[in-house]
């Protein structure tokens, strides 16, 4: 295993605060003192590896995997695509991309959801992939509907789909949220903007891709997601043993 | 104009929200057969070498309350201190666990093996632990944290000795309830607020 340096440490300003009082959950669960920062170690700089034996044929249709191919879910047809880059701009290959998603009436397939927006039966609302030696990686959904959440008096949630990425390393471990351009809801809600800069913000709102949407099949949206890089230099403190 | 430098910015995270399990442990949302095999059900498999351990704890927000709906990860060495994928190390241990809080009591378990000394940059040990990364509604980026072991020597372990309060050490050290039995608590803000990382 060859030492490819310690990881860049995290641009704590690309992030939100861990307290926002706007998002009243935050209050109670945001942690009061410093994080202790040190370089990496081979704790962080290792991770798990998934083999391609893990993904299932359907695994990154959602339009389809929940009756495992038998019947279509309701709602708009949508390709979600881009690249897993870091912060370099290299491609992250061979990583796993995990998503879920609410369906198109805004309700989630989850044992805690009680809004009454019904479910659907052809519709379970999570996928993954493993993204190619390029790191780009596919997903064929419907576009999930907006819903309302216990907050403020009457908080939405933009349309949204959740993201889970890997990397190669622990510490690249990263869970965001993609949007959708021109949502009017974005500005609106609480939890997007726990990014206090538009700019930073406006990284999670996928763009409309007409040139990745198929005709009379479905529309598509690029979200390229950034992982953490590793700084290396002629003048790293090797790890032992490596 | 300065040069331009050639580096992106890290995507922003966004809070994993209540759902989370939809897509990482889609048994415990209620959607078993999601998939045909899900990620880090077990970071050990049959004939893992090593003591096998199991770890309590809860996750308490700042009331003390315990969170119903955390999900945990944690990532290890072998009982051997190799981290999967390096050379020799123990092929029954994936390193990887996901685990919940349970949504009745707010308890979670980690069953696995106890990992060994791991090496530092630079030279020296780490003393032996499991790193965790913690998500929730409410958490807007993912709380890095490290489960030692009380009956361990932990006196040389460089991330321990850079906590400046000494009495704070204590929150990252698992304490043993019976053997082969350790019980962690992960306290979010306020009195015997765990250390968390960035690293
Ligand atoms: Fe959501």
């Amino acid at each position: 295993m060859t030492d490819l340096g310690p990881l860049i440490p995290r641009n704590r300003e690309a992030h939100p605060p861990a307290l926002d009082p706007d998002y009243k959950t935050s209050v109670a669960r945001s942690p009061n003192l410093p994080l202790l920062s040190m370089e990496s170690s081979l704790s962080e700089e290792t991770g798990p590896t998934f083999g391609h034996g893990l993904i299932g044929a359907l695994d990154n249709n959602l339009i389809l995997n929940w009756t495992k191919g038998a019947a279509p879910a309701v709602g708009e047809r949508i390709l979600m695509h881009g690249r897993v880059l870091d912060e370099r701009g290299k491609p992250v290959p061979n990583t796993l991309v995990e998503i879920w998603q609410a369906n198109a009436g805004g309700r989630y397939r989850h044992k805690k959801d009680t809004y009454f927006a019904p479910l659907d039966p052809n519709f379970g609302g999570c996928g993954r992939t493993l993204t190619d030696a390029d790191g780009h990686y596919q997903f064929l959904t419907i576009r999930p509907g907006a819903y309302p959440w216990p907050n403020r008096g009457n908080d939405w949630r933009p349309m949204h789909i959740h993201v889970s990425v890997f990397g190669h390393s622990f510490g690249q471990r990263l869970i965001t949220q993609m949007y959708f351009e021109g949502d009017p809801l974005i500005p609106r809600c609480p939890i997007a903007n726990t990014i206090k800069d538009r700019a930073r913000l406006d990284q999670l709102v996928a763009p409309l891709d007409m040139a990745s949407s198929r005709p009379l099949d479905f529309l598509a949206y690029k979200f390229d997601i950034v992982l953490r890089g590793r700084r290396q230099t002629m003048f790293e403190n090797k790890l032992e043993g490596m | 104009m300065v040069q331009k430098l050639e580096v992106l910015v890290e995507s922003a995270s966004q809070t994993a929200g209540p759902y989370v399990h939809i897509g990482l442990m889609p048994t415990y949302a209620g959607n078993a057969g999601a998939y045909a095999q899900e990620v880090g059900v077990s970071p050990i498999a049959e004939g893992a070498q090593g003591e096998i351990i199991e770890i309590v704890g809860s996750v308490f927000d700042g009331t003390g309350w315990a969170l119903r709906d955390a999900m945990i990860e944690s990532w290890q060495a072998d009982a051997a201190g190799r981290y999967p994928g390096m050379d020799g190390a123990d092929p029954a241990v994936s390193g990887l666990c996901r685990f919940a809080a349970d949504a009745v009591t707010g308890e979670f378990t980690l069953r696995t093996v106890k990992p060994g000394a791991t090496s530092a940059r630079g030279g020296g040990t780490q003393a032996p632990h499991i790193s965790l990364w913690i998500v929730a509604r409410g958490i807007n980026v993912g709380l890095q944290t490290r489960v030692y072991f009380e009956d361990e020597d932990n006196s040389t372990d460089p991330l321990l000795a850079r906590i400046e309060q000494r009495p704070r050490v204590d929150t990252l050290i698992a304490k043993k309830t019976a053997p082969g039995k350790y019980r962690f608590d992960i306290r979010l803000q306020g009195a015997g607020e765990t250390v968390f990382l960035d690293i």
